[in-house]
């Protein structure tokens, strides 16, 4: 009993704090939402302010909404929530969601995907090295060895085996290699094969990347920097 | 106590089991006490190469399965003064007939009494291959200027590199024909070192004499005209940690007198 009423006037006596701040631009509708309420507080106050804000034209454009929850994290079913909210509105339909924060796990899947993981060694005939991120072998690939990585891959050595970049759908991964002598090549969904005929020129410091028709095309390595400008780490300019 | 050192290939008929015999016998000559394993169970072949089938009475198997004392099961050869032995392998088992663990303790147990023990490996890379690797502190790969044979070694020193027990493995190059290398028709010594990347113990010619000592049962080795002979010395005494340098492949009897000329003056043909 005591309880109840102690909630009651507290309620009563406290300003209201805006928790949802609405700003539009050219894009769409952005929303802040505050980061140190309760996420059911939260969930009503949008209720509220949306449902005060409905237009009442039935037809009129799309509204693109998006969302800036600073640093509060969301689950999948919370975000889910926020979702169903806004859908409900009519014109509007949710175009992101923005948050400063993430879990440890999602930060090191990020970090691992990102990464460049060097080794160095010789991947010899019936070796399989995999690994997540870009790759930096300091060794060879021999005849029969196989590489593979998510992201990159680079090989300061001769590759004479597979390689296989862009190993989960990565498209723009491209392959270096200073002696390119592979057997195969891969990159996301492509394959390409060595001609049938052995070669003996050229194949020093040299590149593969997918080409606008949809083919592993080997290059000079000096052509990656108009190919794949991302490739620049560097924030630094010099 | 000794050093066990497993002779391994991965492709069958690159002369593993030659190799054996004669360093075998060559590190003998040089006055170690040697005792050379076949692994080979069912296909025995290193005691036909010794000249030694006939004094057989007792195999590795038997020694396993505890039917006989080591020393019981090993053969002497006769050519050296208890210098040299072998353990031959059964010809009635199969390789499944020992297992990693009893091969270890077997090999442990005959490093106690000899200088070298020399492992003969089947071919593969199966349960023979990993009984014979069981027990070595060092690996010798042998390989031919075969593409087939350099990839099957690749293989095998990839899988020699897991074993942590087991130094870094050293290759002999076997059968080089040095008209055919010299006119790209087979892959040279230098390629082949740089695609494995591992030490370079040795090369050894082709040479027609091998084949028939091995059917007489008398080890090339202790032939001492022989170019495959030196070879195999020069090998044993890398293997005691001299540095020998590598025997030319060039014949000098068939080089033209300009050739000889040439090379007096230092010029390369």
């Amino acid at each position: 009993m005591f309880g109840e009423i102690f909630v009651e006037v507290n309620v009563v006596n406290k300003p209201k704090k805006q928790y949802v701040a609405m700003k539009g631009t050219k894009d769409g509708l952005t929303l802040h939402l505050d980061d140190t309420c309760s996420y059911d507080e939260l969930l009503k106050e949008l209720d509220e302010k949306l449902a005060i804000n409905e237009t009442d034209e039935q037809d009129g454009p799309f509204i693109a909404v998006r969302l800036h929850v600073g640093n509060r994290y969301l689950t999948h079913e919370q975000e889910e929530r926020l979702r169903a909210i806004i859908r409900a509105k009519k014109n509007l339909v949710v175009d992101s969601i923005e948050s400063n924060v993430m879990t440890k796990q999602e930060a090191l899947e990020w970090k691992r995907k990102n990464e460049i993981v060097s080794v160095a060694k010789i991947v010899r005939s019936g070796q399989v090295l995999h690994v997540k991120g870009d790759l930096l072998l300091i060794g060879d690939v021999n005849p029969g060895g196989t590489v593979i990585a998510s992201g990159n891959i680079f090989i300061m050595g001769a590759l004479r085996g597979i390689a296989h970049a862009g190993y989960d759908g990565n498209r723009q991964a491209i392959i270096a290699a200073s002696i390119m002598k592979p057997t195969q090549l891969r990159i996301s969904d492509v394959m390409n094969r060595a001609p049938d005929y052995r070669t003996d020129e050229g194949n020093e410091m040299e590149c593969a990347y997918i080409d606008e028709n949809d083919q592993i095309v080997v290059d000079r390595l000096q052509l990656l920097t108009h190919l794949r400008p991302n490739l620049t780490r560097l924030e630094r300019s010099f | 106590m000794g050093e066990a050192i497993v002779i391994t290939s991965g492709k069958g008929g690159v002369g593993k089991t030659t190799t054996t015999a004669n360093l075998g016998t060559a590190l003998a000559l040089l006055g170690k006490r040697v005792c050379l394993v076949d692994t080979d169970i069912g296909l025995r072949n290193l005691d036909v190469i010794m000249g030694l089938e006939n004094r057989i009475i007792y195999d590795l198997v038997d020694v396993v399965e505890g039917r006989c004392a080591v020393q019981k099961a090993l053969v002497k050869d006769k050519r050296f003064d208890d210098l040299l032995y072998l353990l031959p392998a059964a010809q009635t088992s199969d390789k499944s007939a020992v297992t990693p663990e009893q091969m270890k303790q077997l090999i442990d147990e005959l490093k106690q009494d000899y200088d070298y023990v020399l492992i003969d490996c089947p071919a593969g890379i199966e349960q023979g291959y990993k009984n014979a690797v069981a027990g070595a502190d060092q690996a010798i790969v042998v390989t031919t200027p075969d593409v087939s044979a350099v990839r099957d070694a690749d293989r095998i020193i990839g899988l020699l590199e897991k074993e942590e027990n087991i130094r870094p493995p050293r290759l002999i190059i076997n059968r080089i024909r040095s008209h055919m290398v010299k006119n790209h028709d087979m892959l040279d010594i230098d390629e082949i070192v740089m695609h494995l990347s591992i030490d370079l113990l040795g090369i050894i010619a082709d040479d027609d004499n091998v084949i028939k000592a091995s059917n007489n049962g008398e080890p090339i080795v202790l032939d001492p005209n022989s170019k495959a002979s030196l070879a195999y010395r020069n090998i044993a005494r890398r293997l005691l940690g001299e540095s020998v340098p590598l025997l030319s492949l060039e014949d000098e009897e068939n080089k033209g007198l300009l050739a000889k000329i040439k090379k007096f003056f230092g010029v390369r043909s």
